[in-house]
């Protein structure tokens, strides 16, 4: 079920300011793709037009081409929630939902995807997940708990467990891990290691250490100048990229000589 | 050793600056004076509301007080509710519309617009309700004795547009601003997180507001709700214009025989009022502060423990 992404010439705006500007890469499926940069150098903007999430934002648009699997995330009859539906998304901050259980939180995604599910369905649907956010044994016994009780990255594992819930192509991750402790961060990373035989998944890190970790490929978002819109500076395998990059900033920003 | 003691127990009391000292003297003295005003009105209506208890069958009108006020009760609270049944749903709509569904441009000047309505006399709702109101319902009740006559909230007989729903409208344009801007604050704080949570999910904008929005500003929306409720109580002018009041207990709502509420009830007699009669008054005049008290704390209450925290 997991796709690659093609991106071609993609300009990303906010009203009448540009953003990001000409990113062309291709994310393999069943992979870890790490973007890195200094902040606000339009990675995490990148990664949310990559569902469309960054439309939530008003005047927010994009020129130039996401494919994913053949078919054009932009094109004229496609409807943002299908694309969402289908591409996952976590976020810096975990945030489960507050009034509902940890049972709950799991199945919101498949509640509305699938108004009515059998209690019997639900329930594999939530262990399954679960399972699969490596939470299982650490929350069955208190499902009907509210998902806020949880520790930080308990929760943030909650939220992928959400995110997986409803099978998605891709999971996209806004820097998962930066809320959280180094043990939640080591819990979160073997989970991306696990989920990436099922899923293509897109992260965002600030952490190189983490995008060196975790990641098949890796892309180096800058700044061309203070004003100027991010893009791409080198996508390149992981490996690659820490040993041998082939733009000099791209070492600079590695080697810790510029942030 | 002593010395550094001496020194320690004195630096351990508080500087107090005179500019604290002085606020927080006026700002107490506010506090009390508010419960002092409250107790004052609570103690003057006791007071003067009490010959009205003890008032022979003859004075009153009817058996005793309490025949005599829950009549006045009856008509206040069933006006009130329906003017919730019908402003609380339209102020969440419009809230909606102000925090997540019209564009930036056009939702500032919408919500100052509703906001403007509370700015508007009562007077004005009443002399608007008599006027151009209940003329143009007028067609409306004859068509709903006709239709759904069957039901007992509309038997009739329509004969004129000054019934307790005409009334109750008015009161629902009244109380519709102080719902929909406290409701429209609550659901603009819906933390941005977790409707991107839900939107991540493939939820539609509707099933977001479902999934986020409503569960955590429920306790604002309700409490915003009694607020509205506690300004139908209350409301005197408007009703004392619009409604033809029988004194009748029914539930018929587009009859000529309504119900009195008891603030327009005092509004309508009081000038030509005397001796016990005025007692009378005073004591449907606790009778709706003891009320629109509970209500109050009743709010309050539900707010306090729906809070979602997060």
């Amino acid at each position: 079920m997991a796709k690659s992404i093609d991106v071609s010439d993609l300009n990303i705006y906010y009203g009448d300011f540009l953003a990001v500007e000409g990113v062309n890469m291709t994310i393999r499926a069943r992979s870890v793709t790490a973007f890195i940069g200094p902040s606000g150098c339009g990675k995490s903007t990148f990664l949310r037009s990559l569902n469309r999430m960054h439309e939530v934002i008003p005047g927010a648009r994009v020129e130039g081409k996401v494919v994913v699997d053949g078919q054009s995330l932009y094109g004229p009859d496609i409807d943002p929630v299908a694309v969402r539906r289908e591409i996952g998304m976590v976020f810096q901050r975990p945030n489960p939902f507050p009034t509902m259980s940890i049972y709950e939180n799991v199945l919101a995604g498949s509640r509305l995807n699938s108004k009515r599910i059998k209690k019997s369905e639900a329930d594999d649907i939530v262990e399954k997940s679960l399972k699969g956010a490596n939470l299982w044994n650490e929350v069955k016994d208190r499902l009907g708990k509210p998902g806020m009780g949880l520790s930080g990255g308990q929760q943030q594992r909650l939220c992928i467990a959400r995110a997986i819930a409803v099978e998605p192509q891709v999971l996209l991750m806004d820097e998962p891990c930066s809320a959280l402790d180094p043990i939640s961060t080591s819990a979160i990373e073997d989970l991306i290691h696990e989920l990436k035989s099922d899923y293509t998944i897109v992260i965002v890190t600030h952490n190189m250490q983490q995008a060196a970790r975790v990641s098949d490929d890796t892309g180096f978002f800058n700044l061309k100048a203070v004003g100027e819109p991010g893009h791409l500076v080198e996508f390149n395998p992981t490996k690659k990229m820490f040993s041998n990059p082939d733009n000099e900033s791209t070492e600079a920003y590695i080697s810790g000589r510029f942030g | 050793m002593a010395t550094a003691h001496t020194t320690e127990a004195g630096s351990s009391r508080a500087v107090r600056r005179p500019g604290d000292v002085i606020f927080s003297g006026l700002s107490t003295g506010a506090a009390f004076l508010i419960l002092a005003a409250l107790a004052g009105v609570a103690i003057f209506l006791t007071i003067e509301g009490w010959p009205a208890v003890t008032a022979s069958s003859g004075e009153l009108g009817a058996d005793n007080i309490v025949l005599h006020v829950w009549p006045l009760l009856f008509g206040t609270l069933l006006a009130a509710a329906i003017a919730m049944l019908i402003a609380t749903p339209l102020a969440i709509g419009l809230a909606l519309v102000i925090s997540h569904y019209a564009p930036r441009r056009l939702a500032g000047p919408i919500g100052a617009l509703i906001d403007l309505l509370a700015a508007v006399p009562s007077v004005v709702y009443g002399l608007w309700g008599i006027q151009y109101l209940a003329p143009k319902m007028l067609p409306v009740y004859q068509w709903l004795q006709d239709n759904l006559g069957f039901l007992p909230f509309f038997e009739g007989p329509a004969t004129t547009g000054r019934t307790l729903l005409t009334a109750s409208v008015v009161l629902a344009v009244m109380a519709l601003p102080i719902i929909t801007s406290i409701s429209r604050e609550v659901f603009a704080q819906t933390p941005v997180l977790h409707q991107e949570a839900a939107l991540a999910l493939g939820a539609t904008r509707w099933e977001m507001i479902r999934l986020t929005v409503f569960p955590y500003g429920r306790s604002g929306v309700i409490s915003a709700a009694m607020l509205g409720l506690g300004r139908a109580l209350g409301e005197t002018m408007a009703i004392a214009m619009v409604l033809s009041a029988t004194g009748v207990i029914s539930f018929n709502l587009i009859s000529n025989q309504n119900p009195s509420t008891i603030a327009a009830n005092i509004a309508l007699k009081f000038p030509e009022s005397t001796g016990v009669h005025v007692n009378v008054l005073i004591f449907s005049g606790l009778t709706l502060f003891v009320v629109t008290f509970l209500v109050n704390f009743a709010g309050r209450w539900i707010a306090s423990r729906g809070q979602v925290k997060g």
